[in-house]
């Protein structure tokens, strides 16, 4: 990496992501990278999770919210059993897509977030996710190949009575719809 | 005995073979799922990459409408509804301030949760708590030259660690032995299958069901066994994908652990919903 510019870094950065669940321990990165030889996408990621640590420890704010690396994570947790400091890795991860979805760092072209954006509002309005609301709204979101290549799977499905047509509702939903209103971070554009 | 019951989105939908052939199962056993009233999306991956707080919040109000109900255990068949549950109950006991922000998010509902209840996974039940000579003392019909691999998923010991290893689990393996099958080493038991990534990023994913599926065919594996509904659609639903991607001619039945179960249970096929794999259950289910 090459020499970093006073202007690259954010201090406060490391602070905002110790106030996540899985961000306290960052501190005590030892570098070690059993993280990322543990990590089964590890070769799909510009920056692999022993780098992103250091990053976001070294205030590299706008890289690390822009990398690719914190969506290839499938969320497996193989590298938080393993890690000797007890650090949450794939908690990171969330904590990470969450500021850059709320503070716009996130790209419009990043599928995983447009597929968790739809995962989120079909829940707000059954409360519970109905298969082919989510698969249906996702498709439709995206360029004509997407709808293409899901297709098969979605006739399949149905072919062979995997999909429930008929959504099942949470009965008190204002609960559900004020709890994810209470905790759900508001959006913030980035300047 | 009667435990409480998260049945989770896709048992209504994706996985309702898993639902019905655990019921059976567990019918069979005399014991009593009764699912938890009301119960919400745990939140799963995509809520905790979009607002982690909320997901444990969801999780959050499960454990307290279990508890509101007077149940102390919570029974959960899917692995991601599991680990969430577990998650929300664990941080519940051991993270004040994730304690703090859960009893609040509840509270704006009236409701309030007080760490009185454990969540169990279906397997963790059947294996640790029903036993071994439980299991086996239903067995009707064994399974004869049937091979199989116990495949576990990501999820089922992580992050928690609570009833099994996380990196070599057993318990499956332990539960499909006493069906009488030749249950096979599989390295790949807990190797992530990339399910929540399926839709979105698939050339990688398919690279990592392809791995999962190398093996158990390498093993001469004729049936994969799953206790995950992700786990269970991913390595089925794709196979020809993955043999088109690949030059492969994969064609391995991808079957929940409690179908094979109550196969060798004798149970009523009707009730095991054996029909819904895209790779046809094949010889298993005529034995």
């Amino acid at each position: 990496m090459e020499l970093l510019h006073e202007d690259q870094v954010e201090r406060s950065f490391l602070e905002e992501i110790t106030a996540y669940p899985g961000g306290q321990k960052i501190r005590s990165c030892q570098q070690c990278g059993t993280c990322s030889g543990s990590c089964q996408m590890a070769g799909e990621m510009d920056y692999t999770p022993r780098k992103i640590i250091e990053m976001v420890r070294a205030g590299l704010k706008r890289e690390v919210l822009t990398s690719k690396a914190i969506w290839q994570c499938v969320s497996c947790y193989a590298c938080t059993v393993r890690c000797p400091r007890g650090i949450m890795p794939t908690e990171l991860m969330y904590a990470l897509r969450s500021i850059a979805i709320q503070q716009g760092y996130c790209s419009s072209q990043e599928d995983s977030a447009v597929f968790y954006n739809t995962f989120c509002d079909v829940l707000h309005k059954y409360g519970r996710i109905h298969e082919p609301t989510l698969m249906g709204t996702f498709a439709f979101k995206g360029n004509p190949f997407r709808l293409m290549g899901m297709a098969p799977l979605g006739v399949g499905m149905l072919f062979k009575g995997k999909l429930g047509l008929i959504p099942s509702r949470v009965a008190n939903i204002d609960e559900v719809r004020k709890l994810m209103a209470l905790t759900r971070p508001k959006e913030v554009k980035a300047s | 005995m009667n435990y409480a019951y998260m049945p989770g989105c896709s048992s209504h939908s994706s996985s309702r073979d898993y639902e019905m052939s655990a019921l059976a199962v567990l019918k069979a056993l005399g014991v009593q799922l009764e699912e938890i009233k009301d119960w919400n999306c745990c939140g799963s991956t995509p809520v905790s990459s979009v607002a982690p707080v909320t997901s444990m919040a969801l999780s959050a109000r499960n454990l307290a409408l279990a508890e509101e109900a007077g149940y102390r255990e919570v029974v959960v068949t899917c692995s991601s509804c599991y680990s969430m549950l577990k998650r929300a109950e664990t941080y519940y006991r051991n993270d004040p301030a994730a304690r703090e922000m859960m009893a609040g998010a509840l509270k704006t509902m009236g409701r309030q949760f007080e760490g009185m209840v454990t969540v169990k996974h279906i397997l963790e039940l059947m294996v640790y708590h029903l036993g071994p000579e439980r299991l086996a003392a239903a067995v009707t019909k064994p399974l004869k030259d049937v091979k199989i691999v116990p495949y576990y998923g990501c999820l089922l010991g992580r992050p928690q660690k609570a009833f099994d290893d996380p990196e070599t689990p057993t318990s499956m393996d332990e539960a499909l032995r006493i069906t009488g099958a030749e249950v096979l080493r599989f390295d790949r038991k807990s190797k992530c299958c990339g399910g929540s990534v399926m839709l979105t990023k698939q050339k990688a994913v398919l690279r990592l069901v392809e791995e999962i599926l190398w093996e158990a065919a390498d093993r001469g594996a004729d049936v994969i066994a799953v206790a995950c509904p992700l786990c269970q659609l991913n390595l089925d639903a794709y196979q020809t994908r993955v043999n088109a991607e690949f030059g492969t001619s994969y064609r391995i039945p991808v079957l929940y652990f409690t179908q094979v179960l109550g196969i060798a249970m004798g149970l009523d096929k009707k009730h095991l919903a054996l029909g819904k794999t895209f790779v046809p259950a094949g010889r298993v289910v005529n034995i």
